[in-house]
C-alpha cells in the first residue's frame, strides 16, 4: 500500500513536471489558435529554435543558461513577430488546408535547416551544475531539474493570469479571442493584438523547448516529432481557453507518465485512445460550455 | 446558357472530345517503360502513390474531408496483403483486393464517429487516429513484426501466367493496370450523380443536408471508397517490394501523400498523378545532392504553391491551356 502511494506521488511529480513543459510549449498555440484560426503546424519549429539557440548561446558565447535561455526566448518572439507580419498575415483568408500545408512547408524549411546546420543527431544540451542535482522526496531521489521546470510553469501561469486578468491589454486581448469584428468595431487594434499574442505564443514555445531539452532532446526532426502531443492539447483544450490548457496539459503529462509506468508494453498510445474518444465527443473542448 | 458548378467541377464533368491528358500520361507511362529499364523498381514505387494520392483526392478533393492520417488504410492494406501473402494466400489479385477491403471496413467503422467532425477537430482526429494505428502496430510485434517488418512474402505469378521478374518489369506493368483502372473508375465516380452530391456536401454541408441529402451517409461511403483505394496502393506496395515496414503508417507518410496531391492540384484526380512522380523525383534529386536539403528543398516549393500557384501543376496546365483556346478565339 505505502509502495503504492509513494509511486502514485512519484508519478503525479513526473507528469505533472512533463505536463509543465508541455503547457509552456502548447499554450502559445491555445491562445494564437483562438485569436487567428490558423492551424500553425510550425508551431513546434519555434521551439525548437529557442531550445537550439539556447544551446548555442551557451556553447558559443559562453553564456551561462538562465541569461541564454532568456536570450533565446526574446529572440524568438521578436522572429514571431516578423513572421507573422510577413507570412501569417497572409493565411488569414485563406482555406484551412492551405493554411495547414504553408505551415507544413514552414516546418520542413527548419528541419532541413537545423540538419544541415547542426547535423541529423540529437543536439547535447547541458544543464547546469545547480539544476543537474536531485534532492530527497520521501526517501526517494528526485531531480531539481523538474522542480525548476514546475516553477516556471507556476510563473507562467500567474503571469497569464495577471495579465489577461489585470491588465488592459488582456482584456482587449479576451475581447478579441470572443468576437474579433466586434472587438475591431470598439476601437481595439485587434492587428497589433495578434502579432504582439503571437510574439509571445512563439516566444513561450521557445522558451519551453529550451528549458524542456532535457526531455524533449532537440534534433532537428523536432518540429514533427512533438507536434502531435502540442496538437492533442490545443484540440482537447478548446481553441482559445487558455484556462482548460493548464489542465489537460497536467493531465496529459500524468495520464502518460502513468500508463507508461504500469503498462509498459500498452504505453504511450493509451493517451492517442483517449484523445481520440475527447475529440469524438465534445469536439469544442474537454472543458468548454458545448454548444 | 452554362450552369457554373465550381471551378473543378466544370474541368472534370466537361465532356471532352480528345483526351489529351490521359494520352500524354499513357505516353509517359510507356516511355519510362522503355528509357529507363533500370529504374522500374522506383517508377513501381511512383505508380503506387500516385493511386495513393488519387485516393486522398476522392476523401479531400472532392469530399472535402481534410486529413492528416490516411496512411492507416494504406498501411492497413499493406499488413493485410502481407500477412495473406505469409500465411499461404499467395495468389496477388485477390490478395490486393482484400487489402483495399480491409482499409474499407475499417473506414466505414471509424468513419460514422469522426466525419461528424469539421474543420479543425477533424484534422487532429485523423491525426490521433494516425499515431494510434502506428503505436498499435508498434507495439503488436506478434503481429506485424515491429520494427523488423513483415518479410518472405512470396507470390504466385500474375492470372496464373505472368511470372514476376527480377528486373521489375512485370511488377511495373502490375502497378500500371491497378493504377490505369482504379483512375478510370474515379473518374466515373467523380462525375456521377455521387460525386456531384460529394461536391455538393465539400461547398456547403448544411445547404446539403436541408436539401434531403444524407451528409454524413455520403461522406462516410466516400471515406471508404477511398480508403479502399489507399489499401490497394499500401498492397500493391507490400507486393513489389515483398516487404512491409512499419513507415507505411506514419503520420510522415500522411502529411507527404497530402504535398503530393496539393503539388499535383487537388480536386481534379490528375493532380495525384502528377503530383506524386515531381513530389518524389525533386526528393530523390535534392537527397543525392544533399541528404540534408531536401526537406529545405519541398518545404519552399509547398511555401511557394500555396501562396503563388493554389492550383498547383495541373491547375497551372488547365489555365495555360485555356488562356492559349481564348486567344485562339475558340469558344470555352
Amino acid at each position: 500500500m505505502e509502495q503504492l502511494l509513494g509511486s502514485l506521488v512519484f508519478i503525479v511529480l513526473y507528469g505533472g513536471t512533463y505536463g509543465a513543459v508541455l503547457f509552456i510549449i502548447s499554450v502559445g498555440l491555445v491562445m494564437t489558435m483562438g485569436l487567428m484560426r490558423v492551424p500553425n503546424l510550425a508551431h513546434g519549429a519555434f521551439a525548437a529554435i529557442g531550445g537550439y539557440g539556447a544551446a548555442l548561446l551557451m556553447n558559443g558565447l559562453g553564456l551561462n543558461y538562465y541569461a541564454a535561455v532568456a536570450l533565446a526566448t526574446m529572440a524568438v518572439a521578436a522572429l514571431g513577430a516578423l513572421a507573422e507580419r510577413t507570412i501569417y498575415v497572409r493565411l488569414y483568408r485563406i482555406p484551412e488546408l492551405d493554411q495547414i500545408l504553408l505551415t507544413v512547408g514552414i516546418s520542413f524549411v527548419v528541419i532541413g535547416g537545423l540538419a544541415l546546420l547542426f547535423g541529423p543527431n540529437v543536439f547535447a544540451f547541458r544543464l547546469p551544475p545547480s539544476l543537474s542535482a536531485s534532492v530527497d522526496i520521501l526517501g526517494r531521489s528526485f531531480p531539481v531539474y523538474r522542480i525548476f521546470l514546475l516553477a516556471v510553469g507556476v510563473v507562467i501561469i500567474a503571469g497569464f493570469w495577471l495579465v489577461f486578468d489585470r491588465t488592459n491589454f488582456g482584456a482587449k486581448l479576451r475581447a478579441a479571442v470572443d468576437n474579433r469584428s466586434m472587438a475591431q468595431a470598439t476601437g481595439i487594434d485587434v492587428e497589433r493584438l495578434v502579432m504582439l499574442a503571437f510574439a509571445a505564443g512563439t516566444g513561450l514555445a521557445a522558451l519551453g523547448g529550451a528549458i524542456g531539452a532535457g526531455l524533449f532532446p532537440l534534433e532537428p526532426l523536432y518540429p514533427i516529432k512533438y507536434l502531435t502531443i502540442i496538437l492533442i492539447i490545443v484540440a482537447i483544450s478548446g481553441f482559445g481557453n487558455i484556462k482548460s490548457s493548464i489542465a489537460v496539459a497536467i493531465l496529459v503529462g500524468i495520464i502518460e507518465t502513468a500508463a507508461r509506468f504500469w503498462l509498459p508494453e500498452v504505453g504511450g498510445f493509451t493517451v492517442y485512445a483517449l484523445v481520440i474518444g475527447a475529440v469524438a465527443l465534445r469536439p469544442a473542448g474537454l472543458f468548454a460550455r458545448q454548444e | 446558357m452554362k450552369i457554373v458548378v465550381s471551378s473543378s467541377g466544370t474541368t472534370a464533368l466537361k465532356p471532352r472530345g480528345f483526351p489529351v491528358m490521359e494520352i500524354a500520361l499513357l505516353g509517359a507511362a510507356v516511355a519510362v517503360f522503355f528509357l529507363f529499364p533500370e529504374n522500374l523498381a522506383l517508377a513501381s514505387y511512383v505508380g503506387i502513390f500516385a493511386l495513393f494520392a488519387l485516393s486522398l483526392d476522392v476523401a479531400l478533393g472532392i469530399a472535402g474531408i481534410v486529413t492528416l492520417g490516411h496512411a492507416v488504410f494504406f498501411g492497413v492494406g499493406a499488413y493485410t496483403a502481407g500477412l495473406i501473402a505469409i500465411a499461404g494466400w499467395s495468389e496477388p489479385i485477390s490478395g490486393v483486393l482484400l487489402g483495399g477491403l480491409a482499409a474499407a471496413v475499417l473506414a466505414l467503422a471509424i468513419g460514422p464517429f469522426i466525419l461528424r467532425l469539421t474543420g479543425l477537430p477533424l484534422v487532429m482526429i485523423t491525426l490521433a487516429v494516425g499515431v494510434f494505428f502506428f503505436e498499435a502496430a508498434n507495439k503488436m510485434t506478434w503481429l506485424t513484426g515491429g520494427d523488423d517488418g513483415l518479410y518472405n512474402i512470396e507470390l504466385a505469378p500474375v492470372l496464373g501466367i505472368f511470372e514476376w521478374s527480377v528486373f521489375g518489369t512485370m511488377e511495373y506493368l502490375y502497378v500500371l493496370a491497378w493504377l490505369g483502372a482504379i483512375f478510370y473508375a474515379a473518374q466515373r465516380l467523380a462525375a456521377s450523380p455521387f460525386g456531384f452530391a460529394l461536391r455538393g456536401i465539400r461547398e456547403n454541408r448544411l445547404r446539403m443536408g436541408l436539401i434531403g441529402s444524407s451528409v454524413l451517409g455520403h461522406l462516410v461511403v466516400a471515406y471508404a471508397v477511398s480508403a479502399f483505394i489507399a489499401g490497394v496502393a499500401g498492397a500493391l506496395l507490400a507486393q513489389t517490394t515483398e516487404f512491409v515496414g512499419l513507415e507505411v503508417l506514419s503520420i510522415e507518410q500522411s502529411i507527404d501523400v497530402v504535398i503530393m496531391l496539393v503539388l499535383g492540384g487537388v480536386g481534379r484526380l490528375f493532380g495525384a498523378l502528377l503530383g506524386a512522380p515531381v513530389y518524389l523525383l525533386v526528393k530523390d534529386l535534392s537527397k543525392q545532392w544533399n541528404p540534408h536539403a531536401w526537406m529545405i528543398v519541398i518545404g519552399m516549393l509547398l511555401i511557394f504553391v500555396m501562396l503563388f500557384a493554389r492550383g498547383g501543376i495541373y491547375g497551372g496546365l488547365a489555365s495555360l491551356m485555356s488562356r492559349r483556346r481564348l486567344n485562339q478565339g475558340e469558344p470555352e
